[in-house]
């Protein structure tokens, strides 16, 4: 991990999951996973954060919350859909209340598969983020040299 | 040992008066559910000790309305508002309220029909 | 007298890793009310049943929510059993309770470390979620999950763990026993923890019993109660105690729980060293007709399942009742008249599962 520049702060946020992702991914914080060595820090503010991790599909309810917390968040930004729900609706996707993956709100970067998601799987999902945020960092940089 | 289900079949309007026996006799209330088939079957279930019984009335599909139960068991506000935003039927008597914002839905009254295939997002492909 | 003024809480809090809202009008730093709402997670699952056979849906219910997920499966799994009248065999219901059991462990860990992370107790919480780890880890080298274990089947256990990994889990289970009655001294005795709970969010027994609260809740006021002494599954043949607590207030919810994880790590040992040889599975024939609630004890609380079949493979209705819903007009009772400050503290006594109640 010594390419690592920067500590992401990361917001998560639940859509609308049955809660199995939602523990793994709180269990990454905890001893046997502890995402805090590398830096990664959780935060509740999405203004603070740059990586956002979304569990659970889209309802009509949580599309506005989820446009609102990603809209708040500064550029450079990176989405994680953790679950195969937040990825396509999974088991959930032919319910009423289904409007589809995280995709069908916000774009997202990188899919973490699973039912539930390993933690293992989860904090590879973040580091591809971090390697993805990095390169949005440096398009941002160039683009503001070219300007 | 796992007791005896007791079903009472009984009329819409004995509803308050039985709630109310079951309540003077210090029975817990356990749930209420709602079935849509060609009428809409509503089951009270109750329990004390190791019994367990339930009220089973009908209701037509059609403007299907029924006595709270709020009076006797104010929990039931829970159960009632839940069956009312999903199968649309009315409670008399609602000791609170939501007016059919319990649960917000995309579908109106979703559970109001049976067998009905309600198609999911549209941005699934 | 203050002003009254409406504070919205959630849906997105720190305290709740769920989105719950609930409006509080508050009048100085009291709450006078508290008006829940819902339908963030609202899936509509029970709906499901129309368009997945009766065997799949058992992945649909273990779905339900991912903290329980065995026990819903279960559940599900046992009210289409007694409508088929199907009997399983022994060995499955031996190992069906094994899993319940872990499930318990699991559930009250994980609430446990949460409580600890509302009151600022960072270390506290780390260390509840360690010892969970080590009941996680039995969990997946049993059914090959971690959160969500799939190995419920309609007729019996989806597959057999050989008795020598019993032995071993029972070995591992041990250990994790002897950490965890370090851990409950700090909730019984700490100084902190019991400034925080003693005396706060009071529910009497009568209020408890009438507003339908179960599980922890309810004997945590003092009640008697416990679906287990039916005894479904490999219960009967198990000697159950329900831990009751009469002080009806958060700490004595909290040690309802506390108490019951070593009640469950008990159970598991006696269950690795009593599990009787044969199948673990019956294939099932033909299809349900008929109805029935089946009735369980999860970690929250008695869970109802009501199935009702028509002769088809497809299932005419499903409901579950999960103990959050029934617990959230005790909480609502339990809300007025506490302090603002207490009011995050007050919704996870009663462990709430909000995938659970909005299904
Ligand atoms: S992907 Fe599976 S475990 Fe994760 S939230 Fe969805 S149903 Fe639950």
């Amino acid at each position: 991990m010594s390419f690592l520049k920067r500590s992401p702060w990361i917001v998560h946020y639940d859509g609308a999951s049955c809660n199995g992702c939602d523990i793994e991914v709180l269990a990454c914080l905890t001893p046997r996973y502890d995402v805090e060595r590398f830096g990664v820090v959780n935060t509740g503010n999405p203004k603070h954060a740059d990586i956002l991790l979304i569990t659970g599909y889209i309802n009509e309810q949580s599309q506005p919350v989820v446009k609102a917390i990603y809209e708040q968040m500064p550029e450079p930004r990176v989405v994680v859909a953790v679950g195969i729900c937040a990825t396509s609706g999974g088991i959930f996707r032919e319910c009423y209340n289904t409007k589809g993956g995280v995709d069908s709100t916000i774009p997202v970067d990188v899919y973490v598969p699973g039912c539930a998601a390993r933690p293992e799987s989860i904090i590879d999902g973040v580091v591809k983020a971090i390697a993805v945020l990095e390169e949005k960092h440096l398009a941002m940089k160039k683009a503001r040299a070219a300007s | 040992m796992i007791p005896e289900q007791v079903i009472h079949d009984i009329e819409p309007a004995a509803l308050r008066e039985r709630t109310a026996a079951y309540r003077r006799d210090g029975w817990r209330l356990v749930q209420i559910c709602s079935t849509t088939l060609d009428v809409f079957e509503l089951s009270y279930s109750f329990t004390r000790d190791d019994r367990f019984e339930h009220l089973r009335l009908r209701l037509p599909l059609e403007g299907a309305q029924v006595d709270s139960i709020t009076e006797e068991y104010f929990g039931a506000f829970a159960y009632e508002n839940e069956i009312h935003d999903l199968f649309g039927i009315r409670f008399d008597g609602l000791k609170l309220d939501y007016l059919g914002n319990f649960f917000k839905t995309s579908v109106s009254k979703p559970f109001a029909t049976s067998m009905c295939v309600v198609t999911g997002g549209k941005n699934n492909g | 007298m203050g002003e009254r003024t409406v504070i919205p809480f959630g849906p997105q809090h720190p305290v709740l890793p769920e989105p719950i809202h609930i409006d509080l009008v508050v009048e100085d730093e009291h709450v006078v009310e508290a008006i829940p709402s819902f339908g963030f997670i609202h899936r509509g699952l029970e709906k499901l049943v129309e368009k997945k056979d009766f065997h799949e849906f058992t992945y649909v219910a273990e779905r339900v929510c991912g903290i329980c997920s065995y026990i819903h499966g279960m559940g599900y799994c046992q009210a289409v059993e007694t409508v088929m009248n199907i009997q399983i065999p022994p060995r499955a219901k031996w190992l069906r309770t094994f899993w319940c059991e872990l499930s318990r462990a699991h559930s009250h860990l994980l609430w446990a470390g949460l409580l600890a992370d509302a009151f600022g107790f960072e270390n506290l919480f780390m260390q509840c979620w360690r010892i969970r780890e080590t009941v996680l880890d039995v969990i997946e080298e049993t059914t090959g999950g971690r959160v969500i274990f799939g190995s419920a089947k309609i007729g019996g256990v989806r597959r057999d763990v050989d008795n020598d990994t019993l032995k071993r889990c029972a070995v591992k289970i041990a250990s994790a026993a002897a950490e965890f009655e370090e851990l409950k001294k700090v909730f019984r005795d700490d100084y902190s923890v019991k400034q925080r709970l003693c005396g706060i969010g009071m529910l009497s027994r009568d209020d408890a019993w009438t507003l339908g609260a179960v599980g922890p809740t309810l004997r945590g006021s003092g009640v008697r109660t416990d679906t287990r002494l039916e005894g479904y599954a490999a219960y009967n043949e198990l000697k159950i105690e329900p831990i009751v607590e009469t002080a009806c207030d958060s700490y004595a919810r909290c040690m309802v729980r506390m108490h019951e994880v070593t009640q469950s790590f008990d159970l598991i040992q006696e269950i690795a060293a009593r599990t009787p040889e044969g199948p673990v599975f019956e294939k099932p024939s033909g299809y349900p007709n008929g109805e029935y609630f089946a009735r369980l004890e999860q970690p929250r609380g008695e869970v109802i399942y009501y199935v009702k079949g028509n002769g088809t493979k497809n299932l005419s209705r499903f409901r579950v009742r999960t103990p959050t819903f029934a617990n959230i007009p005790p909480l609502l009772h339990m809300l007025q008249g506490c302090e603002l400050a207490d009011v995050g503290l007050i919704v996870l006594t009663i462990d709430p599962c909000i995938s659970c109640a909005e299904r």
